[in-house]
């Protein structure tokens, strides 16, 4: 507990959040950023309206404008889709749906990239090339591409309910295999620096084993631009998953993600009912945008430490 | 176990040779031959138990590899090291080197690279301890580091601290308590006052010291500094290219000086006592390892060079002074008593 | 003889978000033509930033808050960048540390050279290129017509330290700047480089200000020097007296810690704890919680340089009356 309180202290004090004060637009990022986490981990408590239920949509409350438009009603803020459900609910549960998948798919690249870039640079040699080439192969082709093949495999070989219960396990899966190269790339070039070091080299004159080295030497002090990569990959997982899912080829319809939703809100877009495209596309945006910018920040806050 | 009169450290032919060529497809696409660094090249020598042996040479001269050679951070590529007579070049894996591992450590030169930035100090001191796990009770573990650090001049609360907090001096001072902490009877020193202020390392070079007469310790001290090492040395190396020109007692070594080597470089010692002293600085610059001379190593900037310095490589002989000595012109007895002519710049 | 530089009353500071840290405190010293003026001091004492600001290198946020610097009398802290630059090269020569990246890899040296002196001659550039050529073979330069195209890393780091010093030298500057000219180099290398710089200084009349950690350094090449200790200058004399007969309790102790080759003391002389970071110094005399003979007016009130007889020194032990 005492570390727990030390590190929140020093952190308080450090430059990093000093410099986080002064920046309106970080905060406002930050904050927002945060709402739209909580709101999603919330989301099935908080929702006015739990859309997932087909028993309760009502087929007469199908193409309401929003509130506050005429014809629209209070109860549904943002107005309602093609099958009565409404806007605002499906939004806070779709920004989860895709939340869960961005971050677990961050979270699967980021630890296998890290893994392996840490071996790739602290044991160098033959393993070292090898993890480099497969990552050079895999950068040869564009990650949608990837996405879209590992997707396809999966839909051959599942029978089409197991794959719809697999459908987010699948796309993680995808968009973590396809993103592992940057943190992979980044976290050796920093080892092949620690790996020098006279700290580490005081560890190898103790006769450490090289796992204990490289995961509590050189770890910790890699990390750094990882967190950078990370929270700017978190934008890049969710905008892909919603890529995917505008295609056809994401989550399945019956949890839709922000991505589908503009693809169902596509369909109506010029007959009218413009609110089912568009204000599912702006929460996309602003959430992609906060945590953008939040990654941004962060970037050049640790920056001059990093120097 | 060894008797108490065998040297505690005794290295022989001892040669470590980096391949520094091209990768494979650049050398056949250009023709490149193999370049193979000789950073050490045959050198044998003795330490005592309880004394201090110091290798100086400039950039180059292969003493830091041989301070990572005997520390057992780099393999050789011939010759042997023996430690209290078991040949560590002998030992397969970590199981085997482990026993021996806890007996020597090492200090390093940068203050600020030889921390772990992320550990707390109490955790950089006590690792060796947990890693051979000397101690298993956790209070006692912190108990001990708190007797360290009082013993290197720092005091126990200092351990809850990181080392970004600490100067230099300090810095190098934790480490000095990381390298006791496994109680070793051996330190191996790469240039650990090179990096601090000369009011610093006078610090640390008299608690160095007076940690060697409490202990009973063995110090290998790797430096370029003459004036240092005349400070805590016992015996005194000089290496040049990966070889020693010359080792012996370090008064014999500063008062006669035998290979020309030496002697000029302790020619380029400032005088501080300003007794007006001219100096004639040596001429040339260290050769490139990949490519040494033949012969002799020096003969390119030697004074007394001659065509037998230019083919044969001297071998280390005892000379008239007590010390060691890899020349032939000392051999030859062709050396004036005086100071070393210049060489044309 | 005139004063070639006069430093006065010299204040850097650098404005950080935890207040404003002072790194040279109010010196004051003079450089006369010809002369070599060592200043010596621990990492942090504020050197190589004094260095810095006289050339006009000082990076923001490092900014000379107070004092005046005059090169030849007239003012030189204040002017705008194109005059400096003007005086830069032509007046203030300098050689800094790492003759690596003192040299631009990309240019060749005789082009570095070449465009150094025409920046401030009117020569022609064949007259310019052998003026280079010349330049090469005084700082001993083996084989200089040919050298003169090579690129830096064709040299070795001793070759590469005398280029730097012909590029300080090629516009016959009245005074040189050399910060830790040789501390990057071998020991054997650094003799060389020492015996240079004196040679060239003296056949030319420049005056070197020669700024270094390492006494032994000052001891063979300077005329008088200056000890600074955590932004002041703690004693400022003839060399000889200042390392014989140190009047300072700081550089009497300094002195005492350098291990001499012709020494048989047993211990070295140890100056108890540590210069005192800039965010922390002491009210008073900078020096006074180490001070072996500290007494109550030094904790309080600040010493300027008095006269100790062979040296000046703040120090109260030398207060009159």
């Amino acid at each position: 507990m005492n570390n727990l309180k030390d590190l929140v202290r020093r952190f308080l004090a450090s430059d990093v959040f000093y410099s986080f004060k002064r920046s309106p637009t970080v905060v406002i990022a930050f904050a927002l950023t945060l709402i739209f986490i909580v709101a999603a981990a919330f989301a099935p408590w908080i929702v006015p309206h739990n859309t997932y239920e087909v028993a309760s949509l009502n087929l007469m409350d199908a193409f309401l404008p929003p509130a506050w438009v005429q014809g629209g009603k209070l109860s549904y803020l943002l107005g309602t889709d093609d099958q009565g459900r409404d806007v605002f609910s499906t939004i806070i549960l779709g920004a989860r749906v895709s939340l869960i998948v961005g971050f677990a798919s961050v979270v699967l690249a980021l630890v296998l990239g890290v893994a392996l870039g840490l071996i790739a640079g602290y044991v160098g040699g033959f393993t070292d090339t090898v993890i480099m080439r497969v990552a050079d192969v895999k950068l040869s082709f564009p990650a949608i591409l990837i996405v879209l093949l590992i997707d396809g495999v999966a839909r051959g070989i599942l029978p089409r309910d197991v794959h719809d219960k697999a459908a987010v396990y699948v796309i993680v899966l995808a968009i973590g295999l396809s993103t592992w190269i940057q943190y992979a790339r980044t976290v050796r070039g920093l080892t092949l620096v620690e790996k020098n070091k006279e700290y580490v080299q005081a560890a190898r004159v103790i006769g450490l084993h090289p796992i204990l080295i490289m995961f509590r030497h050189v770890l910790p002090n890699v990390m750094g631009p990882v967190l950078v990569i990370g929270t700017l990959g978190l934008g890049i997982a969710v905008l892909t998953e919603s890529t995917l899912s505008f295609l056809g080829v994401g989550v399945p319809p019956t949890e839709p993600s922000l991505g589908t939703l503009i693809r169902i809100g596509n369909n109506f877009l010029f007959s009218g009912e413009w609110w089912m495209a568009i204000f599912p596309g702006l929460f996309l945006v602003i959430l992609v945008l906060s945590v953008n910018l939040l990654g941004d920040w962060l970037r050049d806050a640790l920056n001059p430490k990093l120097r | 176990m060894a008797e108490m009169n065998t040297p505690l450290v005794r290295v022989a032919g001892l040669s470590r040779y980096f391949d520094v060529s091209a990768p494979w497809l650049n050398r056949v696409l250009d023709g490149q031959p193999r370049q193979i660094l000789r950073a050490v090249d045959g050198l044998d020598f003795e330490i005592n138990r309880g004394e201090t042996l110091a290798l100086v040479g400039e950039s180059g001269c292969g003493k830091s590899t041989v301070a990572r050679l005997v520390v057992g951070l780099y393999r050789p590529t011939a010759g042997s090291i023996v430690f209290d007579g078991v040949d560590m070049a002998g030992l397969g894996g970590r199981a085997e080197m482990a026993p021996i591992r806890r007996r020597l450590q090492m200090i390093f030169q940068d203050p600020y690279a030889s921390l772990n930035p992320r550990w707390r100090v109490s955790a950089i001191v006590s690792e060796p301890i947990r890693a051979f796990r000397l101690i298993e009770d956790e209070g006692k573990i912190v108990e001990r580091v708190g007797q360290l650090l009082r013993q290197v001049g720092l005091s126990p609360v200092d351990g809850e601290k990181y080392p970004h907090e600490f100067s230099g001096g300090q810095r190098q001072r934790i480490s000095i308590a990381r390298a006791l902490s496994s109680q070793p009877e051996f330190l191996v020193c790469d240039e650990p006052t090179s990096a601090l202020d000369v009011s610093v390392q006078a610090q640390i070079l008299n608690l160095m010291k007076d940690l060697q007469r409490q202990l009973g310790l063995t110090y290998l001290f790797i430096s370029h500094n003459l004036a240092v090492v005349r400070h805590i040395a016992d015996r005194v190396g000089v290496m040049y290219l990966g070889r020693l020109a010359e080792i012996g007692p370090k008064k014999t070594l500063f008062s006669l000086p035998r290979h020309p080597y030496t002697r000029m470089l302790l020619d380029t010692i400032p005088d501080l006592d300003m007794t007006g002293r001219k100096r004639t600085p040596v001429a040339g610059e260290v050769p490139n390892p990949i490519n040494p001379p033949t012969g002799c190593a020096f003969h390119p900037r030697c004074p007394f060079a001659n065509e037998r310095c230019r083919i044969e490589r001297p071998e280390p002989k005892l000379n008239d002074t007590g010390s060691i000595t890899a020349c032939h012109a000392v051999e030859e007895g062709r050396l004036p008593a005086g100071p070393i002519p210049a060489v044309a710049a | 003889m005139a004063a070639l530089l006069e430093v006065e009353n010299l204040r850097i500071e650098f404005p950080t978000r935890r207040g404003t840290l002072v790194a040279v405190d109010d010196i004051s010293f003079a450089l006369t033509e010809g002369e070599v003026l060592g200043v010596v001091g621990e990492s942090g004492a504020g050197k190589s930033l004094t260095g810095t600001a006289i050339i006009g290198l000082l990076e923001p946020p490092g900014r000379i808050a107070a004092g005046e610097i005059r090169l030849m009398g007239r003012r030189i802290d204040n002017l705008p960048y194109e005059e400096m630059r003007k005086i830069r090269g032509k007046q203030i020569g300098a050689v800094f540390q790492d003759p690596l990246t003192s040299l631009n890899p990309l240019y060749s040296v005789g082009r570095q050279l070449v465009e150094t002196i025409q920046t401030h001659t009117d020569m022609t550039p064949t007259r310019a290129r052998a003026r280079a050529i010349e330049l090469l073979q005084e700082v001993g330069i083996p084989g200089a017509e040919r050298r003169v195209d090579h690129y830096p890393h064709q040299f070795s780091g001793g070759m590469r330290q005398r280029v730097v010093i012909a590029l300080a030298l090629c516009a016959n500057p009245k005074l040189v700047i050399a910060d830790e000219p040789t501390t990057a180099l071998d020991v054997s290398i650094q003799a060389q480089i020492i015996a240079l710089l004196k040679r060239l200084c003296r056949d030319h009349g420049t005056a070197i200000m020669l700024i270094t950690h390492d006494m032994g350094v000052i001891a063979e090449t300077a005329d008088r020097v200056a000890v600074m200790y955590a932004g002041r200058i703690a004693e400022i004399g003839p060399v000889r007296a200042v390392i014989k007969e140190a009047k300072h309790p700081y550089s009497h102790g300094l002195m005492g810690s350098i291990p001499k080759i012709n020494d048989e003391k047993e211990r070295l002389e140890q100056i108890e704890g540590s210069m005192p970071r800039l965010t922390e110094i002491p009210p008073g005399c900078a020096f006074n919680p180490r001070c072996p003979h500290v007494f109550d007016r030094c904790r309080v009130e600040r010493p300027d340089l008095l006269d100790t007889g062979v040296t000046r020194a703040s120090c109260w032990l030398y207060a009159h009356g």
